[in-house]
């Protein structure tokens, strides 16, 4: 048996629980919690451990989707989460710039810890306020060939979407090294 | 779908990058700690400015910048009423009574003088109305947004923000992939000069500024203006280790192709090609 696993992270509520609850096959193990401090309190639950959605693949393969948690007194668990991992999403509430230097920041630790490939999700596209994904990446800085995709979290099509452009990026990685060698 | 938010969260500057980088169309409404004001853009350029307090008339503008006297602004008024902006100069131009320079370098020194003000507004809100141009009549000048950027960061002390932006300097910097003005059209001082110079991954921004005698507030300063007019770029960790000693300045604008830094991880093809499958199915 083989597990495999892609990390969900990014700033405090951009989307990350709603996203792996949409396409996990088990009910998230998420170890939310209501929020108590008030400089957070812009909405009711929150991340404080992780979240932990489960996708099988066949009787030998599973993947694991991990969302790491919001609030930045966590950020010791980034670094356990990211071990191993596949692949990470960067999440990002595209109508709330307040939090994108925050998600620029969160990107340049994840890439510290492990040059895997990643992509941003630019989250809540449904919204009208919601920033596009161009300017998402002129804004935050990402590089040519990194993606930053439409992302609506709460739409299952749009996260299966987001995790199939993580794999291709996996696969067009892996493509550039053979070519190397 | 208008782009919205504070000015403490996403400032002047950064507005100003994406209308430039993304070739913006459209009116930047601001609401500052005091005053209110919009800036008009084409294709990424200024082109108008407005300020509540400021006067928007052509002829008062050209008053001001000494070109018409009290006077004469009287009397083009009262000959001229109902006219626009752009009306009343052409006929000034025709006749020969007012160089078309003379309009432009005032205009242009006009809008600048507004857009530097704007700088300095650290709280307030914004809006970007991709569909709104009200310069109908107007005289518009198209100002080139990177030496505004650059300017306005030149005029911006804020030692604070530097910091924020720019903690380490034991990062390098290189040349922008996508510049979008050719160096050579960019207004640069010397200091600026001296730093590009020595632009080269191999040398850390610490390494910069010991080589040019300058302190780390005059190396903040100069990296963040050219970072923020997209001139330069931050080679973001893991970075190779820094050579021992400065590599000497490269030729301006080389460059080097770049691919991306990323490794694969240590799975098979065939199981990421599984995990598409499954995905594709869910
Ligand atoms: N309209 C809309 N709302 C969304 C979307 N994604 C998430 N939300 C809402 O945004 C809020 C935050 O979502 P969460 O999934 O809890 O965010 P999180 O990133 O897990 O937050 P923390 O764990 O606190 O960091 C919730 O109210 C979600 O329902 C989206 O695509 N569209
Ligand atoms: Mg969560």
């Amino acid at each position: 048996m083989q597990t495999l696993k892609i990390v969900i992270t990014g700033p405090f509520s951009s989307g990350k629980t709603e996203l792996i609850q949409s396409v996990s096959e088990i009910d998230v193990v998420s170890t939310d919690r209501k929020i108590t401090r008030d400089a957070e309190r812009i909405k009711s639950q929150t991340t404080v451990a992780m979240d932990f959605g489960r996708i099988t693949i066949d009787e030998e393969l599973i993947l694991y989707l991990f969302g790491t948690p919001g609030q930045k007194r966590f950020d010791f668990m980034w670094e356990i989460l990211s071990e191993g991992m596949l692949g990470f999403i960067v999440m990002v509430d595209s109508t709330r710039p307040e939090t994108f230097r925050e998600a620029r920041r969160i990107l340049d630790t994840f890439r510290s810890y492990s040059p895997v490939p990643y992509i941003v999700a630019a989250n809540k596209q449904d919204l009208e306020d919601a920033w596009p994904p161009e300017d998402l990446r002129i804004v935050l800085r990402v590089e040519p060939e990194v993606k930053v995709v439409p992302c609506v979290a709460t739409d299952k099509e749009s996260v299966k979407q987001v995790l199939l452009e993580l794999l291709y990026s996996i696969l067009e990685v892996m493509d550039q090294e053979e070519e190397e060698e | 779908m208008a782009l919205k938010g504070r000015l403490e969260d996403f400032g002047i500057t950064q507005l100003l990058n994406l209308i430039n980088l993304a070739r913006k169309t459209g009116t930047l409404y601001l609401q500052g700690p005091e005053k209110n004001a919009y800036l008009c853009f084409h294709e990424g350029k200024l082109i108008y400015a407005v300020m509540d307090d400021a006067e928007d008339s052509f002829t008062a503008i050209l008053q001001q910048s000494g070109v018409f006297t009290a006077d004469q602004v009287r009397m083009i008024e009262a000959n001229m009423p109902g006219k626009t902006d752009r009306e009343i100069a052409q006929v000034l131009i025709t006749s020969g009574r007012l160089q078309q320079q003379k309009v432009v370098k005032s205009m242009k020194e006009h809008i600048l003088n507004l857009v530097y003000q704007v700088f300095s507004w650290n709280s307030g809100t914004f809006r970007f109305e991709p569909s709104k141009l009200p310069v109908q009549g107007k005289i518009t000048v198209p100002i080139a947004l990177e030496n505004v950027i650059m300017e306005g960061s030149r005029r911006l002390k804020e030692w604070e923000r530097l910091q924020d932006e720019l903690p380490d300097l034991d990062v390098s910097l290189k040349f922008a992939e996508r510049p979008t003005t050719p160096l050579r059209d960019i207004n640069l001082s010397v200091e600026e000069w001296r730093v590009i110079s020595f632009i080269n991954p191999r040398n850390t921004i610490r390494q910069i500024a010991q080589n040019n005698n300058m302190d780390e507030l005059q190396i903040r300063k100069i990296v963040y203006s050219l970072l923020q007019a997209g001139i330069v770029e931050i080679i973001k960790p893991p970075r190779p280790k820094a050579a021992p000693g400065v590599t000497r300045p490269t030729r301006a604008g080389a460059a080097a192709a770049k691919r991306a830094e990323m490794r694969r991880p240590a799975v098979k093809r065939g199981i990421v090609q599984k995990l598409i499958h499954r995905i594709r199915e869910l």
